[in-house]
């Protein structure tokens, strides 16, 4: 039986946007290597959720423990913001919805992906266009493409700078917001299939918050399912979506159009 | 020796929440065991809840009651986390429909699960292309994606990727349903092979001919199937 600790552990996470609720009673542990996914409809609170687990957001309520690599189990929530922004610089990854809020759309492709090196450090030229290079082979854009602006690529290929720029310091925790969403169905495809190849050679972990329920059948290896700011069922993925408990997951599972 | 799969007084009911909150009683009392090295066929009638019973034991329908040991791991109990592990390492599952990511070429999508265990990339292909032709997937295809394969090439593929692995446990569901004589006759052969390494098989076979060369022993699930839903 592995008895590894959990590299996030989350605790009675709660976010309030006045006498409304953002997200309450949010409670779980990701293990080194696994793939969670969070479904539910607009409104429902995963982004929220996603947003207090990366640092975005200060939850009003709770813990978010982060196994780090100095320390061991430490509350992102209470530590210093230098200290967690350094986290979002090595240990972690976010990947926005719109690839645009997560490059910098001025600077070159290659600018874009050396600029996340530097910041942990890098100073060799030949050394970060390399990295460079070889990451934009990783997300399969062509390689003569490195000095071209962002401006100049089509949203997929947007979307797959973005990851390339995000996993280049080797993360071991990456946050997805709709990483699929507003692509067309076959660039989709091919993110995915490069996703899950990623994930699975570098044994990254993932939290990837979407409402395609296709994209986490695929992706994910657990699901959580939120309504209301509340997480109303969680489990293996394939269990919750083929055999749901909870009224909603029924309706959200039997809503999706088969082709 | 405690038997690989060891089921006892299973049930499984289903709520419909969106249906007037009709609660179907589905099994009752489900029971049996699978040693190493011996298959074992589920029967009855379709409806009877032989996919469900296989279903529950793979931990994709959870069960409302009793104990699902699989290996030493209780399905009924266990966290996905060691359920994923269960799936990894020790239980294979030969579906009836192929579900795969798009693009992903064949070889690659029977390699897979080689891979997940950790085998090199080397040994895994080799053990690919062997499982590939001896189901007679023409080499031509095996840089393409099955999606576009016919159903009966599509189910080649499925099997060849759950015979890649050595799982200690695995479920057949239909393995020759839509196969040809000859191609038919090569997946009895891995059955008989895996048999004889040590592998429990539990599996549902409609064609009778198949069930009688490699099955033990029949359980007919009907004797599990509450006489009237609640």
């Amino acid at each position: 039986m592995t008895r590894a600790d959990p590299l996030l552990s989350v605790q009675g996470v709660a976010k309030y946007y006045g006498a409304r609720i953002g997200c309450a009673d949010v409670s779980f542990d990701l293990y080194p290597g696994e793939v969670m996914g969070i479904v539910g409809e607009s409104g429902s609170g995963k982004s929220t959720l996603l947003n207090c687990l990366a640092g975005h957001l200060a939850p009003d309520r709770g813990q978010v423990l982060f196994d780090t690599r100095a320390e061991g189990l430490r509350d992102t929530v209470t530590m210093s913001e230098p200290e967690r922004r350094m986290l979002g610089r090595t240990d972690w990854a976010y990947v926005h919805q719109h690839a645009r809020d997560g490059l910098r759309m001025n600077v070159s492709a290659g600018g874009n992906v050396g600029e996340r090196l530097m910041a942990v450090g890098a100073r060799h030229y030949g050394e970060i266009r390399d990295s460079a290079e070889d990451w934009l082979g990783r997300v399969e854009i062509d390689t003569t493409r490195i000095d071209d602006r962002p401006t100049a690529f089509s949203g997929g290929m947007q979307q797959r700078l973005q990851i390339a720029r995000n996993l280049v310091t080797g993360p071991r925790l990456v946050f997805m917001d709709e990483p699929t969403g507003g692509l067309d169905v076959s660039v989709q495809a091919r993110l995915l299939d490069l996703l899950r190849g990623l994930v699975r050679e570098m044994g990254l972990s993932a939290i990837i918050v979407t409402h395609d329920l296709a994209v986490v059948r695929l992706l994910a290896d657990r699901l959580m399912v939120m309504k209301d700011g509340h997480v109303v069922e969680a489990g293996l993925t394939d269990q919750v979506l083929d055999d749901p408990q909870h009224a909603y997951t029924q309706l959200l599972v039997s809503s999706v159009l088969h082709v | 020796m405690n038997a690989m799969i060891d089921i006892r007084d299973v049930s499984k009911t289903f709520t419909l929440h969106n249906q007037g909150a009709a609660v179907i009683r589905v099994m009752d009392g489900a029971a049996l065991t699978v040693d190493r090295g011996e298959c074992v066929a589920l029967t009855g009638a379709s409806g009877a809840g032989k996919s469900t019973l296989m279903r529950m034991v793979y931990g994709n329908y959870l069960a409302a009651s009793g104990s699902i040991m699989v290996g030493g791991v209780d399905v009924a109990q266990a966290e996905p986390r060691e359920i994923i592990r269960l799936r990894r390492d020790v239980l294979g599952y030969v579906s009836q429909f192929l579900r795969v990511v798009p693009r992903v070429p064949t070889l690659e999508v029977v390699a897979e699960p080689l891979l997940a265990v950790g085998v090199d990339r080397d040994t895994a292909a080799e053990r690919a292309r062997e499982l590939l032709t001896r189901l007679r997937i023409p080499e031509r295809l095996w840089g393409l994606s099955p999606t576009t394969f016919s159903g009966g090439e599509q189910q080649r593929v499925n099997i060849a990727r759950g015979f890649a692995h050595v799982y200690p446990a695995l479920f057949l569901d239909e393995p020759t349903a839509s196969l040809d004589a000859t191609n038919r006759e090569t997946v009895l052969t891995l059955i008989q092979e895996a048999k004889a390494r040590g592998a429990a098989i539990l599996g549902i076979f409609h064609d009778q001919e198949a069930r009688d060369r490699v099955c033990d022993r029949e359980i007919d699930v009907t004797r599990f199937t509450p006489g009237l839903a609640a």
